[in-house]
């Protein structure tokens, strides 16, 4: 029988989809009601996230396979909860809460609908984290590109249409990508479940095999694109840089949304069988050419902005990587640095955002490149109104520092943590015990490296913008501004002294990953409901 | 048949892929419509090209003569989500073309 829990499955997708109709129904000008409602919405949303979460890492058994429309498993559409989609439920609603709070002081009142479109994004996000079903994963996938078009453009201006329309025109091939690959799976394996996928893969003849592993590779470029492995990745920096501060903190979620489908198909069709390591070359080297690009594009950024924005190629690119060498202990420690550099990020675009108002846009950008990625235009915007952040310099700076620190792997905070785990784990001093060879060699002196630029960067653009600036003039800043950022800052720290647990869970995580056997036998196994629903008359588990 | 079908897949794809490498918005949109198609055809197609022959299960009547529904659901949705997603690009190729003056994908209004 099933328990109401097993409804907490659904509920992140049903939540801020029925929050959206409801908000649209709401006029424009009651802007306090609607920031009430979505606010109310995401911290449920939040509850229910950590509910899962300590549903997972707890040792019961939770029955983690929600049938939709109580059909049965290869037929119906499955939802599936595990230690990896609980993660990354409770990392987007997170970061949801921080940017949602971040907005609430000026930016959801620059254009319409801005919490709708942000509840939508939160469906599209969380569908695509639960989903076991390929075509479902690229319905959510497209309702979370359509919220983030309309997301990148609020606010408007030149500089976010120009970005927006070169966003948009990528992601829709994107998507064109993304259909060709399901067909083609479609065509030659007969399903589109995942799991069921998984189990008729080795069944498959050589000739069907071939078409099958060259409709994932297309699949691939799909996800790819959104990660922004190089070459796939000369959108990134711009997009991210022109959209508003809170929504360029939440799309910090969107690249990690494609490493995590990339994570699951990967370990669950790739990870043993007659294709296993299927296109783990193009993820390594794949990852060196993001990384590599990533680090040259954030030692070359003047503006903070572009520097974020390269920041999320060097994250894309390092995790890249370590799925390219597919072994379980360094992947471990890449879902930590996940974690961790998601946070990061997304506390970063929001800090950037409050430590450039105080001065005047482009003193510290040269003419050339102000013009090119056009100049600020929010001049005009109207104040927000609220209690002003007291010693604002100091937080800011102290902010500022720890974003700096994260970026470039520095202890005492998670992103020295999540590096050292995965190095450490890399050159053979973790339980694998093995030498390491030459690419590995190069993997690990491009991470450190990588570090080490985004420390310089990150230190000339301290220097310039905290000591460098003659006026002195100090930023109007919210509480409610500040509070967010430091809440995602926080959480890295919490990251830090909570290592140990973090890193069980991690490892439990990947170890559940590395085995889909388990994950196949949920969704093959999971019964329908007696007696309720269209089901009934289908048998579970009905072999074809 | 099939030969027809996939000949105007493939010329469909060609130009759509030419014209999203155009330098004008209009083009770019031209081409990912024609693109679209050429995927939605592709998907039609990958459930076997059959006449007469209907998606739905009756008594009495062999699985082996239907042809596949899931395809056609699948191309159903997809037509769907493009045809939303292209009508937003439109707008914002609009608000593009308002905003900086030219129809030029880079908003840049170079010499011929």
């Amino acid at each position: 029988m099933m328990s109401w829990s097993h409804h907490l499955i659904i509920t992140p997708i049903l939540l801020p989809m029925a929050t959206a109709a409801l908000l649209l129904l709401i006029d424009e000008r009651n802007r306090t009601t609607k920031a009430l409602i979505s606010l109310v919405s995401i911290l449920l949303l939040a509850m229910n996230a950590v509910v899962l979460f300590r549903i997972e890492s707890g040792p019961n058994d939770f029955e983690n396979v929600y049938l939709l429309g109580n059909w049965a498993a290869p037929f119906g559409i499955v939802l599936v909860i595990d230690g990896l989609s609980a993660l990354m439920l409770l990392l987007a609603s997170l970061l949801a809460v921080a940017s949602h709070v971040f907005a609430l002081a000026r930016w959801h009142a620059v254009g319409a609908h801005y919490h709708s479109l942000f509840q939508l994004l939160l469906v599209g996000v969380n569908g695509a984290f639960l989903t076991g079903d390929l075509f479902n994963l690229f319905v959510f996938f497209e309702v979370m590109l359509a919220a983030s078009y309309g997301l990148l453009l609020h606010g408007t201006g030149t500089l976010r249409v120009k970005a927006g329309m070169h966003y948009i025109a990528v992601n829709l091939v994107a998507a064109l990508f993304f259909l060709i690959g399901v067909s083609l799976i479609y065509g030659t394996a007969g399903t589109l479940n995942m799991a069921d996928l998984a189990l008729r893969m080795p069944q498959m003849e050589p000739d069907r095999l071939m078409l099958m592993e060259a409709g994932a590779g297309v699949l691939g470029v799909a996800f790819l694109i959104k990660v922004g492995m190089w070459p796939l990745c000369f959108w990134l920096p711009g997009a991210y840089s022109a959209a508003s501060a809170p929504v360029a903190g939440m799309f910090a979620i969107l690249s990690k949304v494609g490493i995590y489908v990339i994570l699951r198909l990967t370990m669950l069709l790739f990870g043993s069988g007659p294709s296993a390591g299927f296109g783990a070359d193009v993820l390594l080297f794949g990852g060196i050419a993001t990384l590599v690009f990533g680090t040259i594009g954030v030692l070359a950024s003047q503006a903070l902005g572009r520097l974020a924005g390269y920041s999320v190629l060097v994250s894309s690119g390092t995790l890249l990587m370590v799925l390219g060498i597919n072994d379980g202990i360094v992947s471990s420690g890449a879902l930590l640095y996940l974690v961790s550099s998601t946070l990061t990020i997304g506390a970063f675009f929001m800090l950037i955002e409050l430590v450039e108002r105080g001065q005047d846009a482009g003193a510290n950008v040269l003419a050339v490149t102000m013009e090119a990625y056009g100049d600020g235009e929010e001049h005009d915007m109207a104040e927000g109104e609220g209690v002003t952040m007291p010693g604002t310099m100091a937080i800011l700076g102290v902010c500022f520092a720890a974003c700096g620190i994260l970026l470039s792997g520095l202890p005492p905070l998670s992103g020295f943590i999540a590096k050292f785990a995965m190095l450490s784990a890399m050159m053979g001093t973790g339980s694998i015990g093995t030498t390491p060879g030459a690419a590995v060699w190069t993997l690990i002196v491009l991470v450190i490296f990588s570090g080490i630029a985004a420390l310089i960067a990150m230190t000339r653009a301290g220097i310039r913008t905290f000591w460098g600036s003659l006026e002195g003039t100090v930023p109007r800043v919210l509480v409610v501004e500040v509070v967010p950022v430091m809440f995602l800052l926080s959480l890295t720290l919490l990251l830090t002294i909570e290592a140990g647990p973090v890193m069980r869970y991690m490892d439990a995580t990947i170890r559940t990953l590395a085995n889909p056997a388990a994950y196949i036998d949920a969704v093959r196994n999971a019964v329908v409901i007696e007696g309720w629903g269209p089901g009934t008359g289908a048998k579970a588990g009905g072999s074809l | 048949m099939e030969l027809v079908l996939s000949i105007a897949i493939g010329v469909m794809t060609t130009c759509g892929v030419w014209l999203i490498l155009r330098p004008r918005t209009y083009q770019v949109i031209v081409g990912l419509s024609l693109l679209s198609y050429a995927v939605n055809l592709f998907i039609f197609g990958v459930g076997g090209v059959k006449s007469n022959r209907p998606p739905v299960l009756e008594g009495g009547v062999l699985a082996s003569t239907l042809s596949d529904p899931v395809p056609q659901a699948l191309v159903l949705t997809a037509i769907v989500i493009g045809f939303a997603t292209t009508a937003l690009f439109l707008v914002v190729l609009l608000a593009a073309r308002g905003l900086t003056g030219n129809d030029h994908v880079d908003g840049r209004n170079e010499k011929p």
